[in-house]
């Protein structure tokens, strides 16, 4: 049996193959007609464009990308984040409904539009493919644009959007659904009546998120979902094939047989992809001059923010956190200078129930790695984690049972809020009154600043006064360690003019 | 210890499991282990091809107990060849992590490290409560609920479906299970949207009976007056709260279920103008969720490269075997009759010592070599036989047959194309 070319190309088909030829061969889906507003981005652009249009298209499809990461950053709610960037897609990157036009979709301004929308969408791709970071932030962000774009759309057009694509929806049967309407109506808060509702079967793998919020009845490894929720399936399905694509394109990509146009281009862009993320930039917590020692940090943890003060009051009162607390409180002590020396040592005279050779073996490994001493080639040369952004606090931590780490405007209940405030001397009636609107409105940066607005008051009219600091410098605080250098300065320079 | 890994620990079981067959493939090849030796090191990233390799390499290091984690897409121990990032997890069992110091605020008869009877109730119904909706809402029969040694158990989930599972699915399983929420501060931790989820409300029928008995009797959790304090900020009714406060007070070693009874009792006097008795259910349906709903260790479930403790190593600590718990019998299960190593060890001589004709000769042959010697008659006992430990190994092995049973069907359909390309391989 000969089976060596199993796999090699009957010789006369081989020529079709040709790259040579290929390269001017009429690709078969040259032209798109687009009949929807919305794209899931599947079929790549291969029409000509001008290197200026490539350029800004990309450009202005940035300029939206950016906004939006942005508003997600600064934990603006969804009606803010629309109103913030409406303005900006109408602007850069309009996408109208058929509707908008006599024609539907046959109209050219709309077809200009959603042009510019898909090879823009492309462009972009190959720009951020390259890492594995840029890979995730670029799928993050296109998701909620498309998110954002998909709500808006009127009905009709996202029903037939939807029928285009395709998914693998199995529809529920009458009988199965009053067989099951008890259930059906005790995952979907709000519904009355089954009848009033379709539901599709799918696997729960596609739906993760109405999964993990519990709004969803699961029999047997189906998800049976309500139509309403088609958002977050569809959504979804964006994001996993938008994954897989730019996947594959970061492994096509060395492959890019391209002159010095476009890789420039490419290059600049996804440099200037505004990196919001990275608010903080090491050593930007230092303060010079600043003895900051294991044995100050008592001193000096006036000038924490609530949530690295109420762990440090708990690290006191128990002798003891948890590992997540101890994650969160490490990094800040690192970023407000402590040095890793200094650091093992606050947490050896912190934890005075264990013995040294108990603090050593179960609990100094830990510290080593938050400042990258030990642990893999990549943590020892990004020298450890960033100390967390507010941001990240309140996203991805949700205390437990038994821990104290988080964001305390976030994760305690009001009440104890505002005994912990009042404990560390925040007791005017007005700021306490803010603090709760703020929470229950989710404003939680916006009652932390109020609190460190009443804390410095004077301070910061003095220097609003004196012009030493300018609107600028005092923002907004989006970061732990912002917030501790702020505070340091303040006080410092408040100190000074006594002294001398 | 060494005599435990020699003569009782069931290596070839622990590989038929992870392996998924019989024959050694990656799935096992390619899974990490992860060692801790007596002198406290510890080693990760190591990987044996086969389940005699594997034996071989405990005996001679002699861990003081060891972990399993992923399946990599390359065998964990060329890492160091691979650029950095290349090596990924492929896949690993779905685990769960269930500890009794997560209920130290909620259970008066022990703290810390200390476990009895009455405080592993709440990890039988934890088990019950997540064996049931793993099984029911998502579908998986393989799940394997192994005892910690100490103070909790862990549940394997070894469905196929389960175990190639990415983070984020896992992290929605997680969240869907996870109801206990907030830290020490947060107030009241469980406020769940009416109507009830179809899984929350089968768990408060699970539960109910449970918060009868172990809540309000055994545990007698609201006997003091900071946790009845504690109750009463849990309860929705000012003046309803008063007057319960009021009654308390007046009686000081008022037991927890005439508490409980005492709620509904003076809410039916009509006394507070403002009680709603919906809201008034809820918030106590709320309270049986509180002190009985599982409370996981969810970051263990979430990320796919957590290593977890096998199966029938030894607790350094109590010396008991990590045994499989049958859920059907959940409620039988009394992790103070586990036996330790020292039990086991004495049990084998003394087992010996009454058959003296069986004695010797097995230690040189090790463990599992057993099934080929049956049809000779009288075939030597295994050493496990011997001892106490064999129900646990038993229920084990019919756990694994189950799963490869399932396996075999699902690697049929897969390799058929396989095997049609290559008939070489079958021929020897």
């Amino acid at each position: 049996m000969i089976r060596q070319d199993f796999h090699r190309i009957d010789p006369k088909r081989r020529a079709t193959l040709d790259h040579k030829k290929k390269q001017f061969a009429s690709p078969t889906f040259k032209q798109q007609d687009y009949p929807h507003r919305l794209n899931f981005y599947e079929i790549p652009p291969t029409d000509e464009i001008t290197l200026e249009q490539f350029e800004q298209w990309a450009i202005d499809r940035l300029k939206v990308l950016a906004e939006i990461e942005a508003c997600s950053y600064r934990n603006k709610s969804p009606a803010e984040t629309e109103a913030h960037i409406t303005p900006l897609l109408q602007k850069y990157l309009p996408l109208s409904s058929n509707t908008s036009s006599s024609n539907g979709a046959a109209d050219q301004r709309l077809k200009n539009e959603r042009q510019k929308d898909h090879y823009s969408h492309f462009i972009l791709r190959l720009a951020f493919s390259a890492t594995e970071d840029l890979r995730r932030r670029f799928a993050r962000a296109e998701t909620m644009l498309f998110r954002f774009r998909f709500q808006r759309d009127d009905t009709r057009e996202k029903r037939a959007f939807i029928e285009s694509l395709n998914l693998e929806w199995e529809p529920v049967e009458d009988a199965e659904r009053q067989r099951l309407s008890d259930h059906l109506l005790g995952a979907t808060p709000g519904l009355r009546r089954v009848d009033e509702e379709t539901w599709y079967k799918v696997d729960w793998e596609k739906v993760p998120e109405l999964v993990e919020r519990r709004s969803v009845f699961l029999s047997k490894g189906k998800a049976y979902v309500p139509g309403r929720e088609q958002v977050s399936m569809i959504i979804a399905e964006f994001t996993a094939r938008l994954e897989r694509a730019l996947e594959l394109t970061s492994r096509a990509l060395p492959r890019l047989d391209e002159d010095d146009r476009l890789t420039p281009i490419l290059n600049h862009m996804s440099k200037n992809f505004g990196s919001a993320e990275s608010v903080y930039s090491e050593g930007e917590g230092f303060v010079d001059g600043a003895a900051i020692t294991a044995n100050n940090v008592d001193r000096l943890s006036q000038h924490f923010p609530l949530c690295m003060r109420s762990l440090h009051m708990n690290l006191r009162k128990n002798n003891h956190l948890k590992h997540y607390g101890r994650l969160q409180y490490t990094l800040f002590l690192k970023g407000i200078g402590l040095s890793l020396e200094e650091c093992i040592v606050f947490w050896r005279q912190g934890f005075k129930n264990l013995t040294d050779d108990e603090f050593n073996s179960r609990y100094k490994y830990n510290v080593r790695h938050a400042y990258g001493d030990v642990g893999g080639d990549s943590n020892r040369s990004g020298r450890g984690y960033p100390p967390y952004s507010c941001q990240k606090i309140l996203q991805d931590s949700n205390p437990g049972v038994g821990q104290s780490h988080g964001c305390p405007y976030r994760h305690f209940s009001v009440d104890n809020l505002v005994g912990l405030l009042q404990s560390t001397g925040v007791n005017d009636r007005e700021v306490l009154r803010g603090v709760r609107e703020d929470v229950e409105k989710m404003r939680f940066h916006i009652a932390c600043n109020r609190v460190f607005e009443w804390t410095h008051k004077a301070d910061i009219k003095r220097v609003k006064e004196d012009g030493t600091w300018n609107q600028t410098d005092l923002d907004t605080i989006v970061h732990p360690n912002t917030y501790f250098k702020r505070s340091y300065l303040l006080k410092q320079m408040g100190q000074a003019p006594r002294n001398t | 210890m060494l005599a435990f890994y020699q003569r009782l620990f069931p290596f070839r079981y622990l590989f038929q499991w992870l392996n998924h067959g019989i024959v050694p493939s990656p799935d096992f090849g390619n899974r990490e282990f992860a060692l801790t030796l007596q002198n406290d090191a510890y080693l990760r990233y190591q990987s044996y091809a086969t389940a005699d390799l594997f034996r071989k390499d405990i005996l001679r290091m002699n861990p003081s107990r060891f972990e399993i984690g992923p399946v990599y897409n390359t065998n964990p121990r060329d890492r160091k060849t691979l650029r950095g990032g290349q090596m990924k997890p492929i896949s690993k069992e779905l685990v769960f992590d269930i500890d009794l110091t997560d209920y130290d605020d909620i259970r008066s008869c022990c703290t810390k490290a200390n476990i009895c009877e009455k405080c592993w109730t709440f990890v039988t119904m934890a088990m019950k409560v997540v064996d049931t909706a793993l099984r029911e809402d998502f579908g998986f029969e393989h799940i394997l609920w192994v005892y910690s040694g100490r103070r909790g158990a862990h549940a394997w989930v070894c469905d196929p479906r389960a175990r190639s599972l990415p983070d984020d699915r896992r992290r929605a399983i997680a969240g869907y299970l996870d109801v206990v929420r907030g830290g020490n501060s947060s107030g009241k931790r469980i406020t769940l949207k009416r109507p009830l989820h179809p899984h929350m409300s089968r768990s408060l029928d699970i539960l109910k009976p449970y918060f009868a008995q172990t809540t309000l009797v055994e545990q007698d959790t609201f006997l003091s007056s900071e946790q009845a304090q504690r109750l009463l900020s849990l309860l929705p009714d000012k003046s309803l709260n008063e007057s319960l406060r009021k009654k308390w007070e007046s009686a000081p070693g008022r037991s927890s279920a005439n508490k409980w009874a005492d709620i509904d009792a003076l809410a039916k006097t009509g006394k507070s103008s403002t009680l709603n008795p919906t809201t008034l259910r809820d918030a106590k349906q709320d309270v049986v969720l509180e002190y009985t709903y599982p409370r996981l260790d969810s970051e263990v479930s979430k990320k796919m490269i957590h290593l977890l403790k096998s199966p029938f190593v030894i607790h350094p600590g109590t010396g008991r075997i990590c045994v499989p718990i049958d859920p059907r019998k959940a409620e039988e299960f009394d992790p103070l009759s586990v036996p330790t190593v020292t039990e086991l060890l004495a049990e084998i001589d003394e087992w010996d010592a009454e058959h003296p004709n069986n004695a010797g000769a097995e230690v040189a042959e090790g463990e599992g070599s057993v099934p080929e010697s049956d049809a000779r008659g009288g075939r030597k006992l295994q050493d496990y036989e011997k001892t106490s430990l064999k129900p646990y190994i038993d229920y084990f092995r019919s756990f694994i047959a189950g799963l490869l049973k399932e396996e075999r069907v699902g690697k049929r359909e897969r390799n058929e194309d396989v095997a049609e390309a290559k008939p070489e391989s079958m021929e020897f």
